[in-house]
């Protein structure tokens, strides 16, 4: 009898298991934890932010645009300083096997998850030892915001101390996901505070079940969602940190999608099948910076020649396989405001000679920096710089080329007086142009650890920058990014290379999934055909 | 036998002080640091570079950072990672077990294999099985482990569709794993097929661990047996008459033990080395990945104590190695 039992329970659970619908994702990396505020890295907020937790605005499915997410609606006073927010009514927390939540998402919970990063006296500004909110910090939240009060329990007042026009889509972003101050304090209470970080109570699609550290992170469908629930009942994130493996798994049917194909098996992908491919443009840039502070690299007529010299085409046939578009602007073509009309520097090595003789260079010797690592805007900057230093030397200029260990490199790359140009690049954290353009190259971040590593402050640039910082209306910040990108092509700060494609493999079985051109992978509207 | 066991472990002591030292100054000696690699491409400013590091306590003296790891160490205090904000103990506590499930499913093979082929080429010496076996065995031991797992996967996973291609079991089983051994977790679950499917995900990546020890164990024992059948006492044993089995099995193979037995403790820093690689091709979640992922960010404090925890499970081994050793052969503990 007993053995029959065991039998019956059996067949009851493989039955389950077959009818539950699972959708694995076979994720590149170990998320460093699951609360999303401490860190920065997109394989932690894919595994935390973007399931369990939302945010009082969201980016639209597919898209960089801002849409109401915990907050309703919102209205933003004359001057641009006051952001009063309508929070959604009737909003559940999950729950877990410690704590089962007694209300719903109120103001409360984001007093709470802006305080503790904000305000260094709050309690959980510091639950874990070594713990920093390094987003909240990058995106000169510390600066910008002045205060957060709740006005009542569903209307929440922030106020800027200068107008920003990008803060809807910066509260947007994953560090700024909203967290349950119920939970918060009944896990003060049982002195157990790490778990904010281990077991995350959120109200997302997804609610979190187990974390096998670098093995597997389980969750389930939120049957409660605000939102649209999800089609599937469970999602399995399977960690492969290796990509022909995660290929491997893919055809296997051990997973139904993944991230971050190798280049070469895009072609082999393509013709499989039983898989598809997703493709899109990334919100990505790799460049070559100047040390626009030093002769002769300070002018621009320099700059504009040696970005004739070099054969783009050439660095994206060999080293992107082809899997990206060539760069004439700083920002990528998918992000409003990028100005089509201007036209590319052509490689034309004569020209660029003669350039170099009017300008009075001759013998020119130079240093390039290749990046000792693999990132989304550039797959190999050694062969890169390899193209480049052969195409220079066509135009009489020598180049050497130097690498550094990575963490010396982005330290040496920002030291004031670096000889040499220094390839790199950077992927959109929230769609807004300002956050490439100010970011890499106004000249607030042109000081010793700012991102602008070409050190390259125009003025007319920065205060077109500036002026389109405080301007809600978005057309009239269209214009003046426009306007920018012109003053940038004319002053030639870098060599734009190239903004590269992501790719997306996935079963022919999959359907529903959207590419989010941020690179999130979110899964509440795929659906699996049986 | 109790002193030369209390002798062995007094030796451990300056060994262990020696492996701190080594432990924390590696990951210093590397260029770059935590909070430069946190930053990434967007930079970060002198002020705030100064803040996070006095944040985490380095910036105070070297000297006095080794004196607070060695203080902490010595409470039980391992630290806490800077990536995930985890005591480093724990991590290791869920990782390692994954790691010494792989390393002795491994060893265990190469073990198995190794030594009766070793004998038998020994035995057979010059005879096409020996030339065979030990080409074989100098192919193994120079064999690319990355490549091999791949190829193996890409084999027996993708084309026959015999092995599963990583991880440690099917995702459709789940079951709280409270020895962190999977083959015996997956028994306890009671879970029909959990047993046999922890089997299978162990084959693929226990084979390509193995393959280096396999090697050096079987050319390790040829030579050992060799050395051995040369002797004296052999050769008077084979001409009292004594059949090839007993002259073999019992004079001359204990003797030939005692260095395969050390050069099987030795394996064990190899499998350590092989682990590295062989985890990450099969997404296998043990501590040979998470030293890889700590390096690379400069975790400090996960480096200096898992190589710690590490070098120690490593002495720990390779005394009971020595001790094995006094059992087999008398003379060692005497002297």
């Amino acid at each position: 009898m007993k053995l029959f039992l065991v039998c019956a329970s059996a067949l009851a659970l493989s039955a389950g298991l077959a009818q539950a619908k699972t959708f694995v994702y076979c994720s590149e990396a170990s998320p460093e934890g699951f609360d999303p505020a401490p860190y920065t890295a997109g394989t932690t907020f894919d595994a935390s932010a973007h399931p369990i937790y939302n945010r009082l605005t969201e980016f639209k499915k597919g898209t960089t645009e801002v849409e109401p997410g915990l907050a309703e609606s919102w209205e933003v006073s004359e001057d641009g300083t006051e952001y009063t927010f309508h929070l959604r009514q009737g909003v559940k927390w999950h729950s877990n096997e410690k704590f089962t939540p007694t209300r719903d998402f109120n103001a409360d919970d984001v007093l709470f998850s802006f305080d503790r990063q904000g305000n260094a006296e709050n309690p959980w500004h510091q639950y874990n030892p070594g713990i920093t909110y390094e987003y909240y910090t990058a995106m000169s939240m510390p600066e910008l915001v002045k205060s957060v009060e709740k006005i009542d329990d569903y209307t929440v007042k922030i106020t800027l101390n200068s107008p920003e026009a990008p803060f809807l889509a910066n509260i947007a972003m994953p560090f700024a996901s909203i967290v349950s101050k119920e939970y918060a304090d009944a896990l003060e209470a049982a002195g157990t505070r790490e778990d904010l970080n281990n077991m995350p109570i959120g109200t997302g699609p997804f609610k979190f079940v187990a974390y096998q550290k670098d093995a597997v992170i389980r969750y389930a469908k939120n049957p409660d969602y605000w939102g649209t629930a999800p089609i599937i009942d469970d999602l399995v994130f399977a960690i492969t940190p290796d990509a022909a493996v995660r290929l491997q798994k893919l055809k296997a049917g051990e997973c139904h999608l993944m991230p971050y194909p190798a280049p070469a098996d895009i072609e082999a992908i393509r013709a499989d099948t039983n898989l598809k491919l997703d493709e899109q443009a990334g919100l990505n840039v790799g460049y070559l910076a100047y040390n626009t502070t030093l002769a002769p690299f300070d002018n621009p007529q320099v700059r504009k020649a040696l970005n004739m010299a070099i054969n783009k085409q050439a660095i994206v046939d060999a080293v992107f396989q082809g899997a990206a578009e060539p760069a004439k602007n700083p920002i990528p073509p998918t992000m409003w405001s990028y100005n089509d009309a201007i036209q590319d520097d052509p490689y034309d090595p004569e020209a660029a000679k003669a350039m170099l003789d009017e300008a009075g260079v001759s013998d020119l010797t130079m240093q390039i920096w290749a990046m000792p690592v693999q990132r989304p805007y550039m797959p190999n900057a050694r062969r890169t710089a390899e193209l480049m230093q052969e195409d220079l030397s066509k135009v009489g200029v020598k180049a050497e080329i130097v690498s550094y260990e990575w963490g010396e490199y982005l330290a040496k790359s920002m030291e004031a007086g670096r000889t040499g140009a220094v390839i790199l690049g950077w992927t959109g954290d929230n769609g807004d142009p300002d956050n490439f353009l100010s970011v890499l190259l106004s000249c607030d971040s042109a000081g010793e650890g700012g991102a602008n590593r070409a050190f390259w402050c125009n003025e007319e640039f920065s205060s077109l920058l500036k002026d389109a910082k405080v301007t809600a209306d978005q057309a009239e910040r269209t214009a003046l990014y426009e306007q920018a990108q012109v003053v940038f092509k004319d002053q030639a700060p870098w060599y734009t290379i190239a903004h590269s494609t992501q790719y997306v493999p996935m079963s022919a079985k999959v359907s529903g999934f959207v590419m989010s051109p941020l690179g999130d992978f979110t899964f509440e509207t795929v659906d699996i055909a049986e | 036998m109790v002193r030369f066991i209390l002798n062995k472990l007094l030796y451990l002591i300056p060994t262990f002080l020696g492996i701190t030292i080594i432990a924390f100054s590696f990951v210093r000696i590397l260029p770059g640091d935590p909070v430069l690699l946190m930053a990434g491409e967007r930079g970060v400013s002198p002020e705030r570079h100064a803040e996070l590091t006095a944040q985490l306590g380095y910036d105070k003296p070297v000297v006095m950072q080794y004196f607070d790891f060695l203080g902490r160490l010595l409470q039980g205090d391992f630290g806490t990672s800077l990536v995930t904000k985890k005591p480093v103990l724990d991590e290791f506590m869920a990782l390692f077990p994954a790691t010494v499930e792989l390393g002795l499913c491994a060893i265990i093979l190469a073990t198995v294999i190794g030594v009766p082929v070793g004998i038998l080429a020994a035995i057979k010496r010059g005879s096409w099985f020996d030339q065979i076996s030990m080409t074989t065995a100098l192919v193994g031991f120079s064999m690319p482990i990355f490549w091999w797992g791949l190829l193996l996967i890409i084999f027996f996973s993708g084309m026959l569709g015999w092995t599963p291609v990583s991880g440690r079991i099917s995702l459709l089983y789940y079951f709280p794993t409270p020895t962190g051994f999977m083959l015996i977790d997956s028994l306890l679950s009671g879970q029909p097929g959990a047993f046999k499917s922890a089997v299978s995900h162990l084959i693929l990546p226990s084979i390509v661990l193995a393959t280096i020890p396999l090697a050096v164990i079987a050319r390790q024992t040829r030579s050992a047996m060799l050395e051995v059948m040369g002797e004296d006492y052999v050769r008077t044993a084979r001409a009292k008459g004594m059949p090839q089995r007993r002259v073999i099995g019992v004079h001359a193979l204990r003797n030939a033990m005692i260095p395969v037995v050390t050069t099987i403790g030795l394996q064990i820093g190899v499998l350590m080395a092989g682990a590295i690689l062989t985890e990450t091709i099969f997404s296998w979640p043990g501590i040979g990945k998470w030293m890889i992922d700590s390096i690379s960010r400069r975790d400090y404090p996960v480096v200096q104590s898992g190589l710690l925890l590490i070098a120690g499970m490593v002495m720990l081994v390779n005394l009971l190695v020595d001790l094995t050793y006094g059992l087999i052969n008398p003379r060692i503990r005497a002297s």
